[in-house]
């Protein structure tokens, strides 16, 4: 706990300054042994110095350090963040030279397990933060940002107020049974009333499974019979957004060949045969493996050749992914139409070699994400896991809610699963068990003796 | 010299006389007032929502309460009837005569407990551990345990309009200095305030005015012994009126001249938020067109009706243009008035789970002066001090029970963790596994513990034990009676009004049904059942999802409850504590993780502190 932690901040090979973060006791003594510049351990706290780092007076790299002095710090412990110029390799040396004076490598999260238990955010900041640091591109940044600021907070506690006023409710009928001039909430206003509450929580969770594709990077095959033109297809994705083209493997268990931003949302294209390969060797995979590719696919792009006529395997790929998010691409416009085009629903025209049609699956993509409609939303929805599956498990609350109204079942039974929903939604915002029931039901209501 | 001493002889004060001289122990209740015993100042009422199975669990436990009161019952109810079994609850009116009488003949009849008339106005301390008690004539009487259940005696003053007098409820002398010798002592003294109506003359009712209210037709008792001794078809039913804009009209003019609203300048007392008076419910809830009444018999040896929902603490003159103001009233005869009073109370978290107060050893208390209001509240509270100050003289761990047992858990717990700002009373609402804590099964819960204390005595745990067999007799042998869609089967439903059936079902899987009783299908059960072991069995598997669920709940909390926190725990030495809620902690210095948690201003991250904290201090230091 007490021990000193470093740890690369910023994506590895992102941008032009990579940020090396240190938080613990002895963070200015380790940095200090590794610099060369003003005394860093008699700097004003929150100012940067410049100056170099060096390993054994060899000069590694030229650096902007940040020392923050503990409380007033993300962790409240001492912080120093080192500015590097970026490079893998530069980056890298760095933290090597950090960890062999004195610091440990960081696990991942660490940094705000510390800011949150040493009392300097709460849980649902934390996992906001959380999420920050893992977030890739601008776009999730933003949605990171929205999250510590609350407003997923005050979507969660507007529910929860309308769940309280019905518990109230309930809890005054069974509390002050003699009154007669309070109207009794019976299981038919418990179902109408939590009809709206039902109808926002699946709003909320639309909108977050949309970000978390955003997050996360949205799982994409390219998938098509040989020589259609896949590999350009990705070669000219790549190329045009000029994507950050990495080996390291993604969250999920798929080898991740590239990621393409597109506006800012990434695809996670997963390395297939087909993709990485030559295009004879798909043959021999087959229909088989596309489909189990299709099965883990958040996105399928479909690639036809104009100039082939359809054949039998490929209309039952059609077939199979017709209620899956995917686009049919139809390429090689350039040439002679021989596919017939009316046994297509929906399509995009291209020529990679002319150019056409790239924009068009571009747009596609981001309309069929809801991409739009989240950015209007200001990014008020859940985005970490844990929220998600909270979110969910009310849901739950509230079917239950509804499938012990259909049993019949007294009020007092059903209430039990509308305040567990109550309690689960207070954990997402991080409210435990407070009176707040009790002063809700003194102030919706008259009582005395 | 006594072995303990307990000072008051209201509900909580018989109930702790009687826990330590039935557990052998010689002991003394001191009074003010020998004939105001187990007196009912206010409410001529036992029971209510969450009370009633408070009285069911005082009587699980051995106390006296529930007996009491169905020796004395002019009317009795089940609340709730139309809900669920978790909500559930006996209402009785109790007859303000019969129930002290009662009380008093108990006390008298058991052994190793006097009874003297005197006021107590200081404490005997040596040490920090109490050593008896000093009456206002200076006399000493030395006892090993104290327990105070003072009620609203401390300093107590009644407040009508413009007049503060120094006495208790009928005119009685108060303690004038005990509260500031507990102030010395290092208590918080608090000063709480609460109300009560008016008594009118009976004869001078126009009770064609009103609706009545009557009890059930069914007999109900709230001691397990399951003893009647009322006839409930002479049961004295109650009335219901409403306010009417006249009422609310004088009450508006007249504000100023309430105590509470200007009528006297020095109110410090604060009021109860469930039993506001009825100028704070005109003003609080401007919108109201009517308020609910209830005229409330209080004995059947004398005629005052009791108004409840009109406290207030007006003058008197205007109490009469509000009375009269009322439907059937117009022309009633005010016996007593309405008064407000005040009355000083300790802070219940300068006290342990055991109602042990954590200033001074082996003192005691129980009642309104922790800060509660009510009868039941009072009792049960009785009862729990006085089996742990036994406990104590017995070198024996007190009894605590957890908020998933008992409504006298949550109570406790409540007081102990979170303290209180206005009167507390219980309301199922404050309980968070309330289908746990039901009026039915209160002695399946709490039966033992009242047995291994000593207060339940062998022939009633026997009876319990035999219960407790039949209902698992019961519930496995309905697994195995299977009902067929054979005719003389069907119309037998269909003539209880339940649906025909197309295939066999065991009874088991036939009552989880919400429409199905089975009460109703016992001619398919070979041994006969007493309504109350049917009863049990059908909730049991009616309600058995529901049950497990919370269950599993309560266990969660369970767990953190058994997460000891180490007694001699330093706050001051965790680093990065939230300074309220160190400052909280070290004021209730709670015993586990769970009873931190319920702290108010205690976070999530201040317990992962904690919880870091105990790891590494504690498991380093034993190594």
């Amino acid at each position: 706990m007490n021990d000193t932690i470093a740890a690369i901040s910023t994506t590895m090979g992102v941008g032009a300054i990579s940020i090396i973060r240190v938080s613990g006791n002895d963070s200015i003594n380790i940095v200090k042994k590794i610099f060369k510049g003003k005394d860093l351990t008699k700097v004003d706290s929150h100012t940067i110095t410049y100056g170099h780092i060096i390993d054994n007076e060899n000069i590694i790299d030229e650096v902007l350090v940040s020392i923050m002095r503990a409380p007033k710090t993300f962790t409240r412990e001492d912080v120093v963040e080192i500015n590097t110029h970026g490079g893998i390799a530069i980056t890298n040396k760095v933290l090597e030279l950090l960890l062999l004076n004195g610091c440990r490598l960081a696990e991942p999260g660490e940094f705000t397990k510390r800011a949150f238990l040493n009392g300097r955010i709460d849980l649902i900041e934390a996992e906001g933060v959380m999420d920050l640091i893992n977030s890739k591109t601008e776009k999730s940044r933003k949605l990171a940002i929205s999250q510590v600021n609350g407003e997923v907070s005050k979507l969660i506690k507007d529910l929860r107020q309308k769940v309280i006023e019905i518990l109230a409710n309930i809890e005054v009928n069974i509390d002050y049974p003699e009154y007669e001039d309070i109207e009794e909430m019976n299981n038919s206003m418990i179902l109408t009333n939590i009809d709206s509450i039902e109808k926002e929580i699946k709003n909320i969770l639309r909108h977050s499974e949309d970000s978390k594709l955003i997050k996360e990077g949205i799982k994409t095959i390219i998938i098509g019979s040989p020589n259609v033109g896949k590999s350009s297809i990705l070669n000219r994705l790549l190329n045009e957004e000029k994507a950050i083209v990495t080996d390291i493997a993604g969250t999920t268990r798929d080898i991740v060949e590239g990621n393409v931003q597109i506006d800012g949302i990434v695809l996670n294209m997963i390395d297939t045969a087909g993709i990485r390969k030559t295009d004879d060797v798909v043959e021999s995979i087959g229909v088989k493996k596309s489909l189990d590719l299709i099965n883990e696919a958040d996105l399928i792009l479909y690639v036809l050749n104009n100039n082939e006529e359809l054949i039998k395997e490929e209309k039952e790929i059609l077939e199979k992914i017709k209620d899956k998010n995917h686009i049919v691409i139809v390429n090689k416009i350039d040439l002679e139409n021989k596919l017939d085009l009316n046994e297509l629903s929906n399509y995009i025209q291209m020529s990679v070699k002319d150019n056409v049609g790239i924009d068009e699956l571009r747009n596609k993509i981001k309309e069929m994400f809801n991409l739009e409609q989240i950015e209007q939303n200001d990014y008020t929805y859940l985005s970490s896991a844990r929220s998600i599956s909270l979110l969910k498990k009310s849901l739950e609350s509230l079917d239950a809610v509804k499938t012990g109204i259909k049993n019949n079942m007294p009020v007092d039974m059903v209430e039990i699963d509308l305040k567990q929903m109550w309690s689960t939604l207070g954990e997402i915002i991080g409210e435990t068990y407070t009176d707040e029931l009790i002063d809700q039901l003194f102030s919706q209501f008259c009582l005395g003796k | 010299m006594y072995e303990i001493i307990v000072v008051g002889g209201g509900h909580a004060g018989c109930e702790a006389s009687l826990a330590c001289a039935r557990k052998g122990h010689k002991t003394l209740l001191v009074t003010g007032n020998i004939k105001n015993i187990a007196d009912m100042p206010c409410n001529p009422s036992i029971g209510g929502s969450a009370k009633g199975i408070v009285v069911r669990e005082i009587d699980a436990l051995g106390g006296e309460m529930g007996r009491n009161a169905d020796k004395s019952l002019l009317q009795i109810k089940m609340l709730n009837s139309a809900k669920g079994p978790a909500v559930r609850a006996l209402r009785a009116q109790a007859d303000k005569i019969t129930y002290p009488k009662n009380m008093i003949e108990t006390l008298n009849s058991t052994p190793n407990l006097e009874i003297k008339e005197a006021i107590v106005e200081d404490l005997i301390v040596e040490d920090n551990k109490i050593k008896g008690i000093r009456l206002e004539d200076g006399i000493e009487i030395y006892s090993d345990a104290v327990i105070l259940t003072t009620g609203t005696y401390l300093k107590a003053d009644i407040l009508i309009g413009d007049t503060r007098t120094r006495q208790g409820p009928h005119g009685e002398k108060p303690s004038n200095h005990l509260s500031e010798k507990l102030k010395e002592y290092g208590f918080n003294i608090i000063r709480l305030k609460t109300g009560t109506p008016q008594r009118i003359e009976k004869s001078s009712i126009d009770y064609s005015k009103t609706k009545v209210e009557y009890g059930d037709d069914k007999n109900w008792t709230f001691s397990f012994d399951n003893e009647i001794y009322y006839d409930k078809d002479k049961q004295i039913p109650c009335h219901l009126i409403y306010t009417q804009p006249e009422t609310h009209e004088i009450i508006r003019e007249n504000l100023n001249k309430s105590s509470m609203y200007g009528g006297l300048d020095d109110i410090k007392g604060v009021g109860p938020r469930y039993c506001p008076s009825i100028e704070d419910k005109v003003v609080r809830f401007a919108d109201k067109e009517r308020h609910q009444l209830f005229l409330e018999p209080e004995s059947i040896y004398y005629d005052d009706i009791y108004i409840q929902g009109f406290s207030t603490s007006m003058p008197k003159d205007v109490q009469e243009r509000m009375v009269h103001s009322l439907p059937g009233l117009e022309n009633a005869i005010i016996n007593k008035y309405a008064y407000a009073i005040e009355y000083d109370a300790i802070d219940s978290k300068q006290l342990k789970q055991s109602l042990e107060t954590k200033v001074i050893e082996n003192l005691f208390t129980a009642g309104q002066i922790n800060g509660t209001s009510g009868y039941e509240e009072a009792a049960c509270q009785g009862l729990i001090a006085g089996i742990n100050a036994s406990l104590k003289l017995e070198g024996k761990e007190p009894l605590i029970l957890k908020r998933n047992e008992a409504y006298i858990g949550v109570l406790i717990d409540d007081l102990v963790t979170k303290g209180i700002i206005d009167p507390y009373r219980l309301l199922t609402s404050r309980a968070e596994y309330r289908l746990l804590l039901r009026h039915d099964n209160a002695d399946m819960r709490l039966r033992n513990y009242g047995y291994q204390v000593g207060l339940v005595d062998q022939e009633r745990y026997d009876k319990f034990e035999n219960k407790k067999k039949e209902i698992e007799e019961l519930t496995e042998s309905l697994k195995n009676i299977k009902l067929t869609p054979k005719v003389e089967t069907n119309e037998y439903l269909t003539s209880i009004g339940l649906p025909e059936l197309k295939d066999g079902i065991s009874l088991y899987n036939f009552i989880k049904r919400p429409e199905v009783k089975l009460e109703n299908l016992t001619k398919y059960i070979e041994k006969e059942y007493s309504n109350e072991i049917l009863e049990q069995v059908e909730i049991n598997i009616k309600y058995e999802g529901y049950i497990k669920k919370a269950v599993e709940e309560a266990n969660k909390m369970v767990d953190l409850d058994n997460k000891k926190i180490p007694e001699d725990i330093d706050y001051d030495k965790i680093h990065n504590l939230a300074s309220e809620a160190k400052q909280k902690l070290n004021q209730i210095r709670p015993t586990s993780i769970g009873q931190a948690l319920r702290i108010s201003g205690v976070n999530p991250a201040d317990i992962s502190l904690i919880m870091v904290y105990i790891k590494k201090e504690y498991f380093y230091e034993q190594r």
